[in-house]
């Protein structure tokens, strides 16, 4: 009978009593993380002090609140997975978590959630991770305000900065990720949002996006990342306010996007991209109010791509506008700006007299040559592409902007 | 040396043809920065003035003067000179003059309303195709005694660097188009400077569209500083082995 | 002083000189007479440089003047036609010329500079200039170094008589300094008080080269051109005896 009312007390000391507080520190009692988790009932706290714990895997399994004072590090000495959360409701914040393990058979990770809801995680630097935050089967999690930073030079040797798989209504906020394969990495995940982010100088994309439906990301920047963003495989994506600059190279995009179908692509910039956007398979897009500036191509739409609205955008200073690959187009280009639009406004009604015709012959030879790249510019093709606007022959007859707009709109 | 440069170059500067030139690049170049309000624009209508008009004018303007100065040649080569040093004091002279008007008739204006990389880049390529086809003139005109022929000789060689050979070029692309030929075409940009200034220069101006397809081929060879000076070499070749062909031919040349 | 030995040059088919050679010395004052196209223009341009011959070679003062090309200061050439840069003053082109020579200004004969009054055009652009002028200025030009040869290409055509008389006198000065003179002419009673040694050519061969006193004595005519009329109706029917 003692006994059963000391377990009734156990337990309600646990559940009914407020929760308590325990100090983990090089210099108190506790100095285990590990072990303030073990002794730890649901709904406790742990404050961690300054200093570096080497505690090498961290196992959260019950509802904790975990928080770093003054940055505490964890430190996985390069061989293990640093925390794996397998409880909901879990809150790690306020650590600097360094060198997780490495592995091409598991993927490591800096923080890992499993199969869990309503897990923040908030305010965290993390630095030379195989893998940064990662969650699996994850439900309504928050990732918020983390610093993510690789220094990886190949990408084989790296994971993703924020990699979600299998997860509902994630929030991914305000969080910079920079040095990792992927800046932010989605796949089959429903329901999100990505906003706030800034992800740059990922080896490949800035964020990778496949399989995801029904989620919006939203005034985030990608800048200078391998091969910039990848949107594949996924509908109902909105994509709003963000920006994509200074994405180099042969196969680097601002914004690729492949098999996407009834998104919304809406007042975002492009900014010196070799391609600004690139996209084959693409259908039922509305993309408006966006910015194309000084962009190699603008906008490369693929033969593949039909029913794709583009309208009421700004392109300015890009040397090619617009590139494809066939001649049949089932997508509609009308009301934009396109600087280098020749024509004349007689009516005084703002749009231009002649439809515009926003692609080359020149940027048709180069897509079927690429080694035509040679004659960039050169007084041949420019004669060519004068003859291709009187007589078109090579170019998709009705891709064309039947009613371009005489002024840039205020974007 | 000096002193008959110094002659021809007061000579060419006061030369009408020589004047409304300089006065045309000027006009031309200042109201484009002026009057466009997209500099993109603005350095695209340039980059064809230095690719196209330049040549052009350098190698008009240095056969004819060839042509006009036979007596003068003459007259020179019964003077106590060698005949290398008249040759090689009329090339200099003329590629000076060439160059003086260049530089102020577009080059200035370049370099104070762009002075960036691209107007740099701009600039020297100007000045290297100014002497360059000055050299291309001397060239053709050591060959051909007929005026008329040689200086329909000089326009057919501006035709060939600026339109020909690019269309060969195009020709080559399609015959050879499941070849891989990004590498073949920097060399290819050796064989035509006109090719190889726009490239130097779209290098500075269209970085974003270069980093692209073969673009990115060229930017790896050509965007390094060993390639940019391996380039400028190539120029400087296209200047000294015409100029030297004609000093050859002018050395032995019954006038 | 300048000694020829066996030129002969082609353009393409035609022979402009067939073997030619000759000898002129100091003192002498020679004319160079043939008919249009008989190798004049080209003797005087090999002897000049100009004209790089075939085969043969050329001496001046000994020297072969094929890798010589100091020995043109002592040599001062008018051209037949005098066309210069048209942008270039008078001035200039003297002040060059002068600069290319190198001679101290006290060696310098301007005498036909001041005879032909040039020194009032001295700014005018050679673009101004009248066919006249420019041959004063060729003269003037080829006089200007006091060079120990001179060779003149048909000096006094295009000048008035007034300069035509001014130039005479000065070659007849020159000659008596003991300087040896090439002339060519078309215009031959002009060359009769100048002239001591004649010098006659035609299809690039050297016909003869005799002294005009030879000649005067040969042929029993006094004038130049009565003589060399003589001798060519000779020639004319010694080729008709050996072809027909």
């Amino acid at each position: 009978m003692k006994k059963n009312i000391l377990l009734i007390l156990s337990l309600s000391w646990g559940t009914l009593l407020p929760a308590k507080t325990i100090r983990v520190g090089k210099n108190l009692t506790i100095t285990s993380v590990q072990y303030a988790i073990n002794i730890a009932f649901e709904g406790d706290t742990i404050r961690v002090t300054s200093g570096r714990y080497l505690e090498k895997n961290i196992l959260i399994d019950k509802k904790l609140f975990l928080i770093g004072e003054n940055y505490p590090i964890l430190d996985g000495e390069g061989k293990y997975e640093i925390i794996s959360i397998k409880a909901s409701g879990v809150l790690v914040e306020g650590f600097k978590i360094i060198n997780s393990g490495e592995s091409s058979i598991e993927d490591f990770a800096g923080i890992k959630i499993y199969q869990s809801r309503d897990v923040v995680i908030r305010n965290n630097i993390l630095e030379n991770t195989f893998f940064g935050i990662y969650t699996q089967y994850g439900t309504n999690c928050t990732i918020e305000k983390n610093t993510l930073t690789a220094h990886n030079l190949k990408e084989e040797q790296s994971g993703n900065g924020i990699h979600c798989w299998k997860s509902d209504s994630m929030r991914i906020i305000a969080n910079t990720v920079s040095g990792h394969r992927d800046g932010i990495y989605f796949e089959f995940v429903t329901n999100s949002v990505i906003w706030r982010n800034t992800s740059f100088k990922n080896l490949r994309y800035g964020l990778h996006f496949m399989f995801s439906d029904n989620d919006a990301y939203i005034t985030n920047i990608f800048q200078n990342n391998g091969a910039g963003v990848a949107v594949m495989f996924s509908k109902r994506v909105k994509m709003f306010h963000n920006y994509f600059e200074e994405n180099w190279g042969d196969a680097a995009y601002g914004l690729l996007l492949k098999e996407i179908a009834d998104s919304y692509i809406e007042n975002n910039r492009f900014t010196k991209n070799t391609m600004g956007i690139y996209m084959e398979g693409a259908s039922r897009l509305l993309m408006q109010k966006n910015v194309f500036e000084s962009n190699g191509w603008a906008l490369k739409i693929q033969a593949s791509c039909m029913d794709v609205q583009l309208t009421h955008n700004n392109f300015i200073g890009n040397t090619f506008d617009v590139a494809t690959n066939g001649s049949l187009v089932l997508n509609n280009f009308d009301n934009n700006y396109w600087d280098q639009y020749d024509g004349y406004d007689l009516n005084k009604d703002h749009v231009g007299d002649i439809p515009y015709r926003p692609i080359s012959m020149y940027s048709m030879i180069i897509e079927q040559n690429p080694s035509a790249m040679f004659l960039f510019r050169s007084f041949m093709t420019s004669l060519m592409d004068k003859t291709e606007k009187v007589i078109p022959t090579l170019t998709p007859e009705n891709l064309k902007d039947n009613f371009p707009l005489m002024k840039a709109l205020p974007l | 040396m000096n002193k008959i440069i110094k002659y021809v170059i007061i000579d060419i500067l006061r030369n009408k043809i020589m004047l409304a030139y300089t006065v045309f690049l000027l006009l031309i170049s200042v109201s484009i920065f002026n009057l466009e309000d997209n500099s993109a624009k603005g350095l695209l209508s340039l980059l064809n003035i230095i690719l196209i008009i330049i040549p052009l004018v350098s190698i008009l303007f240095s056969a004819i003067y060839i042509y006009n100065s036979a007596e003068f040649l003459e007259l020179l080569v019964s003077q106590p000179l060698t005949r290398k040093r008249i040759w090689l004091s009329v090339f200099a002279g003329l590629a000076i003059s060439l160059m003086i008007s260049f530089l102020i008739g577009a080059g200035l204006p370049i370099l104070i309303y762009e002075p960036t990389a691209i107007g740099v880049m701009m600039t020297i390529s100007g000045v290297f195709l100014s002497v360059i086809f000055a050299a291309i003139a001397l060239l053709a005109a050591v060959n051909t005694r007929d005026k008329a022929k040689g200086i329909g000789i000089a326009i057919l060689l501006w035709l060939y660097f600026s339109l020909l050979f690019d269309g060969l070029v195009l020709f080559v692309l399609f015959q050879f188009a499941d070849y891989p030929l990004e590498k073949i075409m920097i060399g290819f940009t050796a064989l035509n400077p006109i090719d190889l200034s726009r490239i130097l220069i779209l290098l500075k101006m269209d970085l974003s569209a270069m980093m692209g397809y073969t673009g990115a081929v060229f930017k790896s060879v050509f965007g390094t500083n060993i390639g940019t000076i391996i380039s400028l070499l190539v120029l400087s070749l296209w200047m000294f082995i015409p100029a030297w062909l004609s000093l050859r031919k002018f050395n032995r040349k019954d006038l | 002083m300048i000694i020829a030995n066996n030129l002969t040059k082609k353009f393409g088919k035609l022979i402009a000189l067939n073997n030619v050679s000759l000898a002129c010395n100091k003192g002498e004052c020679i004319a160079l007479i043939g008919p249009n196209g008989s190798g004049k223009t080209t003797l005087i341009k090999s002897i000049l440089g100009m004209v790089v011959c075939d085969s043969g070679f050329i001496t001046f003062n000994g020297k072969n003047i094929v890798h010589d090309w100091k020995y043109r200061s002592n040599i001062g050439y008018m051209p037949q036609i005098g066309r210069y840069p048209e942008n270039m003053t008078i001035g200039q082109l003297l002040a060059m010329m002068k600069d290319i020579r190198k001679k101290p200004s006290q060696e310098l004969d301007e005498t036909l500079i001041e005879q032909f009054e040039l020194h009032k055009l001295m700014h005018k652009r050679m673009c101004t200039l009248s066919g006249g002028t420019r041959q004063k200025v060729s003269a003037a030009l080829a006089f200007l170094f006091s060079p120990e040869v001179l060779i003149l290409d048909e000096p006094t055509a295009g000048l008035d008589p007034v300069a035509t008389e001014i130039l005479k006198e000065k070659i007849v000065a020159e000659k008596k300094k003991g300087k040896l003179i090439l002339i060519t002419s078309h215009v031959l009673s002009e060359l009769d008080d100048l002239v001591t040694e004649v010098i006659y050519m035609q299809d690039g061969i050297l016909k003869f080269h005799k002294s005009f006193e030879d000649l005067q004595a040969i042929t029993g005519q006094v004038k130049l051109s009565k003589a060399i009329a003589t001798v060519m109706l000779s020639i004319q029917l010694e080729q008709k005896i050996i072809n027909g």
